[in-house]
């Protein structure tokens, strides 16, 4: 096959245009056997394109796929067999019941009448949709619809699972029941490549991360690996006054021993800090603010999130535009908010 | 994490059977062509209103326009003008039908659980063979409609059971013909709105240059040779043969043979569209 056998997917210079758009440029993409593999990205970045490309709906313009040892575009019947997709809105049948639903797919995937009905109760029961198995799909709320979306995905137990933002619009109970069934096939074996918008789902699942942004990798490894990238832990310091930042800033220069951002907008100050000795210089900055008769609203210190390494990586283009409205704001962006604005 | 009852996958999934191309996509029509009927049932708003518009035709034409029309035309009574009309009414009702197949399959393309169907291990064919033997299964209680209300009106077929029977297998040779030009439009169609669009402006001259309402003689010299040519014209009066109705002869050997002519249009419609859909289809949204 000329491929590691051990990959479970890999895309090689993938290049897909729609008109003028370029959804993927040279997208690269390796998916150990057993692992979860997120993809982050802006909207637009071409995460449903690269899925639909692996998962064989769409033809890639050049370059290769191989998904669980087949040629997406040479052999997509083999690859269909070994693969399940949920796709980024529920592929399901609106007037047909979730059993009714459920048996289809299991008869279009090859599976005996009687067979196939035992498999949609099996998968019924699992997802918790016994109790609305009789009712039209069409009339499920968006968290059944998923899970009957993703329990049709299993129907052969896929080798690759491809889940295309599977936890958007889902309340966290429901996302925790999707992170589970999750974590549970990929003990079983199964490969995961899960796209994303938050950065939680992508921590607590993946083993390894892409971001992509205007349809290329532009960072790939562990989450550890990726946070890395956007430097060690901060001390961070919002201050009630703006008229306090700049006496703010020089004590956390002074106990940290290192430069200082200011955010006025957030009224923040907050300046690196060796892992080692984060504690200390917390416990420095408290004593150092009240000694100068500042008052504090919030102080405390930071390891960088995903949402900091995504900021980071894809924020550019965004803040760039953003910059026209708003020049006096040279801080990293503020984290905890989500990639969404 | 729970060690959740979510048993080990592997050991639960069952195997597909084995089954050659050919097994499968059949069993996968059968198993579509369920949904599709299911479909039907549970939305009859739509094939109930497919319906209502040939029995209008039938009332329309048999009772406002038979009048002038036999006094014109065959030169008949009204009544002799309905036994002429009917067979072409039939028809009309099966090359109406393209609008449903057609509008049917747009709705279908679009929906998010095609991306489903297209990442399955199955035959993308199947989809829409699935939609024409759907479609020709509703035809069944479409075609005993008409002929219970043409019966009603006065219309008889005259050449005995085996033959009234054969007719209604050509209607349904037609029909099936049919479903594979709104598969073809369906899958064409950049959107399901536009689909109405364009199959109303072509049904319609179909039908009105034919030998539905008028015998080709009495039109104009091209429009009669375009009318006495025209697949529906076939397809009609080989239906007026086997019910037994009366029709007005051509002098041209394709007047005089309209029900070898009614086949031979029938499989070359299917054979022309079939393929042509089906290529569409699986490059559609690639
Ligand atoms: N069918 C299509 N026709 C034309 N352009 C498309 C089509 N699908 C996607 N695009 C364009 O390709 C680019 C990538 O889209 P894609 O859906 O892959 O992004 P995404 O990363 O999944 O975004 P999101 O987070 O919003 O789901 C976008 O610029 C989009 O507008
Ligand atoms: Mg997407």
């Amino acid at each position: 096959m000329g491929t590691t056998p051990d990959l479970a997917v890999s895309a090689e210079g993938l290049v897909k245009s729609y008109g003028a758009t370029r959804a993927l440029d040279h997208l690269d993409l390796a998916v150990p056997a057993g692992t979860v593999m997120g993809l982050l990205g802006p909207n637009g970045a071409g995460k449903t394109t690269a899925v639909e490309i692996l998962a064989t709906l769409r033809r890639a313009d050049a370059g290769r796929a191989v998904v669980a040892g087949h040629d997406a575009a040479r052999e997509p019947e083999r690859v269909r067999e070994r693969i399940g997709l949920t796709g980024q809105y529920a592929a399901v049948d609106e007037i047909l019941t979730g059993r009714e639903n459920l048996v289809m797919f299991a008869r279009l995937s090859g599976l005996g009448a009687a067979t196939a009905r035992r498999r949609a109760d099996d998968l019924l029961e699992r997802f918790d949709l016994t109790a609305a198995a009789g009712r039209p799909a069409g009339r499920y709320s968006g968290g059944m619809r998923r899970r009957l979306d993703l329990a049709a995905s299993l129907t052969l137990d896929p080798a690759v699972l491809f889940l295309d933002e599977p936890t958007t619009g889902l309340d966290p109970r429901s996302r925790n029941g999707v992170w589970r069934a999750v974590r549970d096939l990929v003990g079983a074996g199964t490969t995961v490549l899960l796209t994303t918008q938050y950065l939680e789902e992508a921590d607590r699942l993946a083993d390894r991360m892409a971001v992509i942004d205007s349809g290329r990798v532009i960072a790939e490894g562990t989450a550890e690996q990726l946070k890395s990238t956007v430097g060690g832990d901060r001390v961070d310091v919002v201050v009630e006054e703006a008229a306090d930042l700049e006496p703010a800033a020089a004590v956390l220069a002074r106990v940290c021993g290192t430069a200082p951002r200011t955010d006025p907008e957030e009224r923040r100050v907050s300046a690196p800090v060796a892992a080692a000795d984060r504690i200390a210089a917390l416990t420095g900055v408290v004593r150092g603010l009240d000694a100068a008769g500042l008052r504090a609203t919030d102080i405390g210190v930071r390891r960088p999130t995903l949402d900091d390494v995504f900021l980071g990586l894809t924020g550019r283009t965004g803040a760039d535009r953003e910059g026209a409205a708003r020049p006096a704001a040279p801080a990293p962006a503020p984290a905890g908010q989500g990639a969404a604005a | 994490m729970t060690a959740s009852t979510a048993a080990r996958p592997a050991a639960t999934a069952p195997a597909p059977r084995s089954g050659g191309r050919f097994a499968r996509f059949w069993s996968d029509t059968a198993v579509l062509t369920r949904r599709n009927l299911t479909h039907a049932v549970r939305s009859p708003a739509e094939p109930l209103l497919a319906l209502l518009v040939p029995l209008m035709m039938v009332l329309l034409f048999g009772f406002v326009f038979g009048n002038v029309m036999a006094a014109e035309g065959t030169g008949g009574t009204p009544e002799q003008f309905r036994e002429y009309l009917m067979p072409g009414m039939f028809v009309m009702a099966m090359l109406y039908s393209v609008a449903a197949t057609a509008g049917g399959v747009a709705l279908d393309v679009d929906k998010a659980v095609m991306g489903r169907f297209r990442s399955m291990p199955m035959a993308p064919s199947a989809l829409l063979a699935a939609r024409s033997a759907a479609d020709l299964v509703r035809a069944l209680p479409e075609i005993a409609v008409l002929i219970a209300c043409g019966l009603l009106i006065g219309w008889e077929w005259t050449e005995g059971w085996d033959r009234a029977l054969a007719a209604v297998g050509l209607l349904l040779l037609f029909r099936f013909a049919m479903t594979w030009v709104g598969i073809l439009l369906g899958v064409l169609a950049p959107n399901p709105n536009v689909v109405g669009l364009i199959v109303y402006p072509l049904a319609f001259p179909l039908g009105v240059l034919s030998t539905m309402f008028t015998p080709p003689a009495l039109m104009p010299e091209v429009l009669g040779r375009i009318a006495e040519w025209n697949p529906i014209s076939a397809v009609i009066d080989a239906a007026r043969v086997l019910f037994g109705n009366p029709r007005i002869v051509g002098d041209s050997w394709v007047a005089d043979h309209p029900l070898p002519m009614a086949l031979a249009w029938s499989g070359a419609i299917i054979l022309l569209c079939a393929p042509l859909a089906v290529r569409r289809f699986r490059r559609l949204s690639r």
